[in-house]
């Protein structure tokens, strides 16, 4: 069976798996890294968002093969030592504003929302609400109300 | 504690001192009497059967024989743990009941550790978590058994300094004396524990206005593990050689496999481990999730039909109207009438987390993991499926990624018993998204159809029949109405669905002579509920209505509304969301507001929603998404009775109206041949960020008594309701078909009815942000 190396919240990881087995099996049944959820592997609901190198993607879409050992890919597990604390900015805006309901979305919002932050940055300017409204990640609770005002707050600490 | 006066409940629950290592207490969740209100003074208009006695109280009297004990625990590091025999699902259940032990145990609420209990089948139907009604059955219960800890801690820091309860205080997890002595709760924890289980005194409860937590907006007790990832739900759980497992299904609704007619070729796969035929389709175990969608890809079987196999949405739309009952009510020849059918599509009722369960059954035992409302249902059917005795099924209650009525049901356990015990190992399963659409249960199409009259200012009747596909309701409720059918204020001969309809439906308005009923169409789709029953379509198409009466009649919805209003607290509700929300505000073209108010669950609430149906917002483009109009700001008022915890009720008010906005306009299921058209999130439309108001204030109204209400369910209706309404005053059209966008060309391209399951994209690094 092919082996695989990456970087994975800072520590250099190596499995063995076959080329086609997309990264979110990689992380949740060989590797036991939970945080990113699995909600469709289409693409589409956003509940596994993580990041590679910095940027917000969906492992449930990308093959292992396609992941280079000097990728860095960050889960939510691994999103607090990006900013060495307890807890990424994001994540107390998320506290203070008590966003989640049953959770099962947040993990990948929260990815999401960091990277959409960045972005905004990298083109010289804050966060608004067209940029909000590009957020795909499905709240099947609806907490997307808070979810805009953590991301606003949240922004203001990063 | 100074200052607990003594607090008499209208129901009163007998305590006990249980035989522990360290101070345990338990509650008899029965009541010594049962908890029917009173009912109401006489109302101009004859009270409606839910307005006297309604689902929650069917549900309280339902538990009240049982002798089953809930047990609050006080640990020698000072903690309290109590195991709710409830569900979590995303509504704040755990931090409601942590506040309630927290309160009347006068510990810190961060000391206080709530976990879900297993299937207890002594508790019979006081395990079940539907119909909004877990904080009115809790309330009482776990507060007695806090506060009897409270005092048995108390009694033994009295007896240990040598003097009485009454001198000592308690606070923050610590008795202080008359001389300022102190002790904490975990230093006290073995010598408070009972030797024999006996019967505590009844304990004093506080009164409302001694409260210093219940009342007073608290964060989630679990959203730390939540946002980091920790927060473990059934797929992360780690069960000894559980794999991950899928099955590869019919293509049309409850179909079942003839034949597997490659299973070698499936069982050498890259992974596979086992293959097995099963009632529902061929289940599939493997080393990783992604090896059990590949081999569905590969599967070769030939199918059976499900019993809707040839059904599509014009189908089962035509033999609802061949239903739809004739309007009884006589109507004077003087009096003008307003009448409309309103149709309401198949909805989904998935969560985002798949439906799943994990299952390791042997020979003469069972353990199930996964998120159940029913868990007791779900033992016993899981048992008799497998042919073991009830007791030799372990069933945990596992915390759920949403529920939303999905959760009633034990769809996935009971597929996972069975695919467990073929295989003969341990099971991870898990349904695909496209398999939660497309063979998970559905909010069935249904049709209102309304006739009310007026003359002179007055409207003289109103008649609303809601024609419905069958709803299963599980067996939980259902044998709640069994048992309580002889002390239910509803006439005899009904179904069980009427019987709920009429404990949950009634009108609010002054309209004369008030006729609500449903009848069903049996037809064999897979249904439920979704984040409630009957009430967003039926009270959006009486609110419609309302609007038409208003017009007719002259008046602005809002005057209509306030001179029909039968509820004082509904009148409350209504003029402060149209105070708050600037009722009557000029507005552009293409943009309304509309107004709609609601009574469930002991609750009242009032909805006002601005809609933007400009062309320029109608059209606007998100890729892979339905956009249309667009709810731009929400105003909610709600007066829950008693708010537990006002934070967490103001989170299911916002999650409500996301609901509402989807059932309005965008979020239905198009059957065809036999199978849901929707397969992922881009085909079903909930609520996305695209589509939410940008200002949602929600105003929780001033305790109006002492008992918590249900929230997880109330602010669907009006919501919806207020969303019809604005749109059709932004366009000018009545709408009568929801979501309004169902009849639109298909805004996606279906995927395959087979395989089951859609093989995953390979390009998600082409859309790296």
């Amino acid at each position: 069976m092919p082996t695989h190396t990456f970087i994975l919240n800072g520590r250099r990881v190596t499995v063995d798996a076959d080329d086609d087995l997309r990264l979110l099996w990689v992380l949740r049944d060989i590797l036991g890294v939970t945080g990113p959820k699995y909600g469709c592997a289409l693409d589409v609901c956003k509940a596994c968002t993580c990041h590679i190198n910095g940027k917000a993607f969906n492992p449930c879409s990308v093959r292992v093969k396609d992941i280079s050992p000097s990728d860095e890919i960050t889960t939510i597990e691994g999103l607090p030592a990006t900013v060495g604390a307890d807890l990424h900015p994001m994540q107390q805006a998320w506290l203070d504003y008590d966003v989640a309901q049953c959770g099962y979305c947040q993990p990948g919002q929260i990815m999401a929302a960091v990277a959409k932050v960045r972005q905004a940055r990298a083109d010289g300017r804050e966060i608004t609400d067209a940029d909000l409204d590009e957020l795909r990640n499905i709240c099947r609770c609806g907490t997307y109300a808070r979810i805009r005002e953590a991301v606003k707050a949240g922004a203001q600490d990063m | 504690m100074p200052g607990h006066g003594r607090h008499l409940d209208r129901r009163r629950f007998l305590g006990y001192l249980v035989a522990a290592p360290t101070l345990a207490v338990a509650v008899g969740l029965g009541a010594d009497a049962a908890s029917a209100r009173p009912a109401k003074a006489a109302v101009p208009s004859p009270p409606q059967p839910e307005e006297i006695f309604d689902l929650g109280d069917m549900q309280d009297l339902a538990a009240s024989p049982t002798s089953g004990l809930i047990t609050v625990h006080v640990n020698e590091d000072g903690t309290a743990a109590f195991a709710v025999p409830r569900a979590e699902v995303g509504q704040g259940m755990t931090t409601a009941i942590a506040m309630m032990v927290a309160e009347e145990l006068d510990l810190p609420l961060g000391k206080v550790s709530i976990t879900l209990a297993d299937a207890r089948p002594e508790l019979m139907m006081n395990q079940l978590t539907g119909g909004s009604n877990s904080m009115r059955s809790m309330y009482v219960p776990v507060r007695t058994a806090a506060a009897i800890a409270r005092e048995r801690l108390a009694e033994t820091a009295a007896a240990k300094w040598g003097t009485t309860a009454d001198r000592v205080t308690t606070r923050n997890g610590v008795v202080t004396g008359p001389q300022g002595q102190t002790a904490t709760y975990g230093e006290l924890a073995a010598a408070a524990a009972a030797t024999a289980t006996t019967r505590a005194p009844a304990p004093r409860l506080k009164a409302a206005g001694e409260f210093t937590i219940l009342g007073t907006p608290q964060g989630r007790i679990d959203a730390y593990d939540a946002i980091t990832g920790r927060k473990q739900y059934t797929m992360d759980l780690k069960v000894p050689d559980a794999k991950p497992t899928m099955v590869a299904r019919p293509p049309t609704i409850g179909g079942t496999p003839a034949s597997l007619d490659n299973e070698d070729e499936i069982r050498s796969l890259p992974g596979v481990t086992d293959v097995a035929v099963i009632t529902s389709g061929i289940a599939i175990r493997a080393e990783a999730f992604g090896q059990c969608i590949d081999a569905i890809q590969k599967v070769r079987a030939t199918w059976n039909p499900g019993p809707v196999a040839g059904a599509s949405d014009d189908a089962v739309q035509q033999r609802l109207k061949a239903a739809l009952p004739d309007l009884t009510t006589p109507v004077s020849l003087l009096a003008d009438t307003v009448e409309a059918d309103f149709f309401f599509a198949f909805a989904s009722n998935s969560p985002l987390e798949p439906d799943c369960a994990i299952a390791d059954v042997r020979d003469a035992s069972a353990e199930i993991w996964s998120p159940l409302k029913a868990p007791i249902v779900a033992q016993g059917e899981i048992a008799q499926a497998l042919g073991l005795p009830q007791d030799a099924v372990t069933v945990h209650v596992t915390e759920g990624g949403g529920s939303f009525g999905r959760h009633l049901f034990h769809d996935a356990a009971l597929e996972a018993a069975e695919i467990s015990q073929k295989m003969g190992k341990p099971v991870k399963l898990s349904w695909s998204r496209t398999d939660s659409f497309r063979q998970g249960r559905a909010h069935p199409m249904c049709v209102s159809r309304i006739r009310a009259s007026y003359r002179l200012g007055n409207v003289l009747t109103y008649e609303q029949r809601h024609t419905s596909v069958q709803t299963e309701f599980g067996h939980g409720l259902g044998d709640m109405v069994t048992a309580t059918a002889s002390k239910l204020p509803v006439g005899g001969g009904l179904t069980l669905s009427q019987t709920i309809f009429e404990l949950t439906q009634s009108s609010p308005y002054d309209f004369g002579v008030t006729v609500q009923a449903l009848n069903e169409v049996p037809l064999e789709f897979s249904t439920g509920s979704m984040r409630n029953i009957y009430s967003p379509n039926v009270v959006c198409a009486q609110e419609l209505v309302v609007d038409q009466l208003a017009k007719k009649m002259g008046k602005d919805p809002l005057a209509f509304r306030r001179g029909f209003l039968k509820d004082k607290r509904l009148l409350a509700a209504l003029n402060k969301a149209a105070e708050a929300g600037d009722w009557g505000k000029a507005l552009p073209e293409h943009m309304a507001q509309g107004i709609a108010v609601h009574s469930e669950y002991q609750a009242s609430i009032a909805v006002l929603a601005e809609i933007d149906c400009t062309p320029r917002t109608v059209n606007r483009h998100v890729p892979d998404a339905v956009t249309g109009p667009r709810v731009t700001r929400v105003t909610v008022v709600v007066d829950p009775g008693f708010a537990i915890n006002p934070r967490g009720l103001e989170a299911q008010m916002i999650g409500g109206v996301e609901d509402g906005i989807a059932m309005a306009l965008t979020s239905s299921l198009h059957i065809s041949r036999g199978l849901p058209l929707e397969g992922s999130w881009d085909n079903y439309f909930y609520t996305r960020e695209w589509n939410t108001p940008l200002d949602i204030q929600v105003i929780i109204l001033p305790n109006t008594g002492d008992s918590p209400s249900g929230a997880g369910e109330l602010a669907v209706a009006p919501t919806m309701a207020a969303t019809a309404c604005a749109y059709a005053r932004a366009t000018g059209r009545l709408p009568t078909r929801f979501p309004v966008n169902h009849d639109d060309p298909l805004g996606f391209t279906p995927l395959p009815a087979e395989p089951s399951t859609p093989q995953s994209p390979t390009d998600g690094l082409d859309h790296v942000f």
